[in-house]
């Protein structure tokens, strides 16, 4: 349920023009008594003790940064307007993470940019927020009063929006409306100069989940990607959330498609990933390769109208277990292989395909040139 | 008891003033040098054949990556202008040019610098003592270096590489590989030990030499250039398709053997092939069949180490 404190905060989300859809819903979930969404693993994970992290800021461009602390790393992009905050890790890390950003600038946050709804990049959205402000006047400050500038704007795709405020399941907790949005998009993609660049937030459907956004920095060429990249993991397809394996791999050759490299494949557009170490595209390619590779084999399995045990007595994945394989933790290597598996199946049932002899290869079969 | 003492004390303190001396240059290795081929020459030159994993201390995962490698994979646009990184790259047809980066008010070494002609790559090696970048930081095809001397000996320590190749058939390294070199100048001969240490795929380090000889007179302009602009090669094929064959499915699974009688549990490779030990195992292993010939119509080329050509 919500608190008088939360209705509070009803107050102060709609700032900005687009921001007005939010308000309409988080006033239809008030009237309705309608009760918040909750994104589990984030709660899990907010028993974590934070003590000892400590926060690595990476210099990417001369005003972008990664932060790299626990949970999605984070972006701070400067400029003489403010700065924009993409993804804010766990919130007992918002003083940390306060920390860090003002060892970099002192200007005031103006926007938080989730790039997902998980609660490894959204558990410090209300303390990052709180410690900025947005930019507004005429009306809108005659409406709202101080509210109307007290916080940075939070923005995501309208997804995280809609996951964060639908009712919890049964027995789990509501996220903290703090936590929520205060500004969404639709469509394809959010943009605006802020800092005398252009921003671009990008929405990926159905990759990691169905809320995913990747913010590209034009001038500065860094694409911040949420988890849809990572380095340290096999994609994690949150199914519950609306993702998809084929989504994920739709995501990465989106980035592709962003991405210049500059020295024969190296440098050129620095890539942030969700989590792990900083990037380029050929960090990507690495990734997009074994995503797609992977997909292919457990596809071409289920054509051959394999089960799920025989598929993973193939190993699919072992070429890449070394790198990115975990048999422990949220998401293990033989759920990567499930979840696959499963959509798979969905995609191509067995019985309707059957396998074209003497074909082996699993990529698409077009090109038959090299 | 006094004299018993005092000669390791004066080694100690002999040793200290040594150990005190500045760091310098032991040996100029300055200049222009080109490898040599003699060693694994139809690796370095032709390629390496498809399936070839003989002496190489690889896992099962490595095997699988390379069992499923498709060479149409470096077809694809974004994969063109893949540089081999630097634990490979030496071994490549490449121009080598060396020079010292100085301190220009006191004259130290700050770095020792290599281009490579091939892919137009500059690798730093920092000579001034600086400790490597964190975990976070990006990771290179040349990677970050550092270097000391031992003697007349440089070694060089590398991390922060990307990923790679052990070997250009599909056998892959990976980006937690590091790297341990050897430098050793013998006049007009200039000698690399390398010592590859990569947990995802391999269970041994890999030792390799390379040896390159002093070019007397620098190379024309051109032959340093390598100029990469990717294009779509193949127009049929669909974006963002990877090809790779199904592991155990690939339609040349047994030519290497067949084609040069070597038994299937040398060419698969793997600690054990490194060894002298191994060839009696290789003594009493069935030999493959001979390669049938070509069907009729075929194109292949048959001559060994020519399916592989180029990069």
């Amino acid at each position: 349920m919500l608190t008088n404190h939360a209705l509070d905060e009803v107050d102060i989300s709609p700032r900005r023009r687009r921001g007005k859809k939010t308000l309409v819903m988080v006033v239809a979930a008030v009237v309705t008594g309608g009760a918040l969404a909750v994104a589990g693993r984030a709660v899990a994970q907010q028993q974590q003790n934070f003590d000892n992290v400590q926060i690595d800021t990476v210099k990417v461009r001369d005003n972008v940064y990664m932060l790299v602390g626990a949970g999605g790393n984070t972006t701070v992009f400067t400029g003489d307007e403010g700065i924009m905050v993409v993804d804010t890790q766990f919130a007992p890390l918002s003083t940390k993470i306060l920390a860090a950003i003002r060892a970099i600038s002192q200007q005031p946050i103006r926007y938080v940019v989730d790039t997902h709804m998980h609660g490894d990049h959204i558990g410090g959205n209300e303390n990052i927020s709180k410690a900025g402000r947005t930019r507004a006047g005429g009306n809108v400050v005659g409406d709202l009063g101080a509210a109307a500038t007290s916080q940075a704007a939070i923005i995501a795709h309208e997804n995280v929006l809609t996951r964060l405020s639908a009712p919890p399941a049964a027995g789990q907790q509501q996220v903290a409306f703090g936590l929520w949005p205060t500004e969404t998009y639709i469509g394809k993609k959010r943009e605006f100069l802020f800092n005398g660049e252009a921003v671009q937030i990008i929405h990926q459907p159905k990759a990691h989940t169905d809320g995913d956004s990747v913010v590209f920095f034009r001038k500065s060429d860094v694409l911040a990607t949420g988890d849809v990249f990572t380095t340290v993991m096999y994609p994690f397809i949150d199914v519950a959330n609306g993702g998809s394996i084929t989504g994920e791999i739709d995501a990465l050759n989106a980035v592709l498609d962003i991405t210049v490299p500059s020295n024969v494949n190296e440098g050129g557009t620095m890539v942030i990933p969700g989590h792990g170490r900083l990037s380029d595209e050929q960090d990507v390619i690495e990734y997009r390769d074994m995503a797609t590779i992977v997909r292919d084999r457990i596809k071409e399995y289920v054509k051959r109208g394999m089960t799920l045990d025989q598929v993973k007595a193939k190993k699919p994945t072992l070429d890449f277990d070394p790198r990115y394989g975990t048999d422990t933790g949220f998401w293990t290597t033989s759920m990567f292989v499930e979840t696959i598996y499963k959509e798979m199946v969905a995609l191509n049932p067995p019985a309707a395909a059957a396998p074209a002899r003497g074909k082996t290869r699993t990529q698409n079969q077009k090109g038959s040139g090299e | 008891m006094t004299k018993i003492c005092a000669l390791p004390v004066a080694a100690v303190a002999l040793a200290a003033l040594v150990s005190a001396t500045p760091a310098r240059a032991q040996a100029d290795m300055d200049g222009t040098w080109q490898p040599r081929y003699h060693e694994d020459q139809p690796e370095r030159i032709p390629g390496p054949e498809l399936k070839d994993y003989l002496g190489l201390p690889i896992n099962d995962a490595a095997r699988q990556f390379a069992d499923s490698w498709d060479p149409g994979r470096i077809a694809l646009p974004e994969e063109q202008c893949r540089v081999h990184v630097s634990p490979y790259i030496y071994r490549g047809p490449t121009n080598l040019r060396i020079w010292e980066d100085k301190q220009p008010k006191t004259q130290d070494v700050v770095a020792i610098k290599h281009y490579h002609s091939t892919y137009e790559q500059t690798r730093t090696i920092y000579m001034d003592g600086r400790p490597h970048p964190g975990p976070n930081a990006a990771h290179t095809w040349m990677g970050f270096s550092t270097g000391r001397w031992d003697g007349d000996m440089l070694i060089i320590e590398t991390t922060h590489l990307k990923q790679g190749w052990v070997r250009r058939n599909g056998l892959p390294m990976s980006d937690q590989a590091h790297m341990t070199e050897y430098w050793v100048r013998n006049g007009d001969l200039l000698t690399q030990i390398v010592m590859l240490f990569d947990p995802v795929y391999l269970t041994e380090p890999l030792v390799k030499s390379t040896e390159f000889v002093r070019s007397p007179r620098e190379l024309p302009a051109q032959t340093w250039l390598w100029v990469c602009d990717p294009v779509v090669e193949i127009a049929t094929r669909d974006e963002g398709a990877v090809p790779a064959y199904l592991p155990g499915e690939h339609p040349f699974e047994n030519e290497f053997d067949q084609r040069h009688g070597i038994p299937h549990i040398a060419t698969r490779g793997g600690a054990a092939t490194m060894y002298p030990e191994f060839q009696d195992v290789v003594k009493q292993a069935p030999k493959p069949a001979p390669l049938p010939p070509p069907a009729r119509g075929a194109t292949r080329v048959t001559g060994p180490g020519q399916q592989q050509q180029g990069r």
